[in-house]
């Protein structure tokens, strides 16, 4: 083709653009119901300009947001495969050390008395209601080694083991059909799961790290690990399980973590 | 296509001007994607400084979204929909409408050299922005398998248990974080390069804006 000629001239090429830019607008205002339009997003622009919203502190903005989070929690429970198993490592893939990480400093971590501790089930339950340490170890124990993945994006493998989440849902009779397990730790840190994640196969309620008893860092007495949701969703320490149908939150989410945050 | 191969530019120019080079879907979804690809870039940027693949670089919070992780992380993952929903849309109006094939195909390896030393002597022709140059198909193409990769590797990120072909596919979790990376890497030097194009043809603003 050959149309590598002499240069166009910008002002021709910009008066002969204006000109039909001008006739083109002309002929849109002669439509009023285009006027209307318009003058509305022109009005619009002016409202946002004078009320000095900005993308990310504007009320309405952050209310979206939050909508758009909940659509995508129903999208995640649409994507959640109950059959689909999280890859597990040899334990020579395990990351040494595990990272630790919380909300606060490791000289906060919360100290539990094994001696006193007691696992409150509470909610939608109608077996046993109080937990002591050595009837948890009593019950049958599993391991997995298997990747944690932070929502900062970071990852690491490790192996727990303990009891299988829904043989001791099984046990302590608490109702499957129900919506939400909310979790309550000894850190005043909380939070809640779906019910097919509890009932997962690899959803374990930890009581081991890496074969020994779980150090406090990582959880002690117990940590709810589940290797197809982010760590925010496997919280340590935990003192309390409720069963419920109301929607119960948690720490981060409450903050604008996304609920499911499923993996 | 019916323009004058001859004759005065100035009558070239006017009968361009009357016929649309992009239709109101190109420029549509070209608008949107821009959108949406900002603002992805942006929060992304930041849900990457919560724990930085590479520890020397970090994204000052001037040019982030969302001023935490968890702010950034609910733009990510409401504009991702806007992103793939306008995607899909556009690829699939440039598969129907043979847009595609008509605009962006064929592409040489001659035609690409021929272009490119062209370009680097500073002789390649921008008057006809009804045809784009092999440099430009090049552009175009790359930007499209690139966004299709993003998207890919996003996914892998996002649920790297549920789909367990990605996550494979994209080289296991950590690896699938550093193919979005490279992905957005891409993307933003296309952005930079084709905003420059513009400002030095700065008639194809007005295509994008007004169809001719």
């Amino acid at each position: 083709m050959t149309f590598r000629k002499r240069p166009v001239k910008l002002d021709t090429f910009l008066s002969s653009h204006a000109e039909s830019i001008i006739k083109d607008a002309r002929k849109e205002l002669k439509d009023p119901a285009r006027r209307l339009l318009g003058r509305r997003i022109l009005t619009l622009g002016g409202i946002a300009l004078l009320s000095g919203c900005d993308l990310s502190n504007g009320k309405s903005v952050n209310t979206m947001l939050r909508k758009m989070s909940f659509f995508n929690d129903d999208v995640q429970a649409l994507l959640f495969n109950p059959k689909e198993m999280a890859p597990t490592y040899p334990e020579s893939m395990i990351t040494r050390p595990f990272p630790f990480n919380a909300f606060y400093g490791i000289d906060d971590v919360p100290e539990v008395d094994a001696a006193t501790y007691q696992l409150q089930v509470s909610g939608l339950a109608n077996g046993k209601r109080v937990w002591t340490l050595d009837e948890l170890r009593a019950l049958p124990q599993k391991s997995q080694i298997t990747r944690h993945i932070c929502i900062e994006g970071w990852s690491a493998i490790g192996r727990w083991g303990g009891v299988r989440f829904s043989e001791f849902m099984k046990r302590a009779g608490m109702d499957m059909t129900a919506k939400y397990v909310s979790l309550h730790c000894a850190d005043n840190y909380w939070t809640s799961i779906d019910m097919p994640t509890a009932l997962h196969a690899q959803t374990l309620l930890t009581l081991t790290y890496d074969g020994a008893v779980l150090p406090p860092k990582y959880g002690f007495p117990m940590k709810l690990r589940m290797p197809t949701k982010l760590g925010y969703k496997n919280p340590k320490h935990i003192v309390a399980i409720s069963v419920t149908n109301d929607y119960p939150g948690g720490y981060w989410e409450n903050q604008g973590y996304n609920w499911f945050g499923g993996s | 296509m019916a323009f004058p191969t001859t004759g005065n530019l100035i009558n070239h120019e006017i009968a361009l001007s009357h016929v649309t080079i992009q239709p109101a879907w190109v420029r549509i979804t070209h608008w949107i994607n821009a959108l949406a690809a900002v603002l992805m870039v942006m929060s992304g940027w930041q849900v990457y400084d919560a724990s930085p693949i590479f520890p020397a670089l970090r994204f000052p919070a001037a040019i982030t979204l969302g001023s935490w992780l968890g702010g950034a992380l609910l733009w990510h993952f409401a504009v991702m929909w806007l992103l793939v929903t306008n995607f899909l849309v556009y690829v699939g109006l440039n598969l129907a409408s043979g847009r595609l094939r008509r605009k962006l195909l064929p592409l040489s390896f001659k035609s690409l050299t021929t272009d490119l030393v062209a370009a680097l002597r500073g002789k390649l022709g921008h008057e006809d922005l009804s045809h784009y140059n092999a440099i430009q198909k090049l552009a175009y193409l790359v930007v499209i398998v690139d966004i299709a990769l993003l998207v890919l590797s996003g996914l892998a990120v996002w649920k790297s248990v549920q789909f367990p072909l990605l996550r494979t596919l994209m080289g296991g979790y950590d690896n699938a974080r550093v193919v979005h990376f490279i992905a957005m890497s891409v993307l933003v030097a296309f952005f930079f390069v084709h905003v420059a194009m513009v400002a030095l043809v700065p008639r194809s603003l007005l295509l994008m804006i007004r169809g001719r």
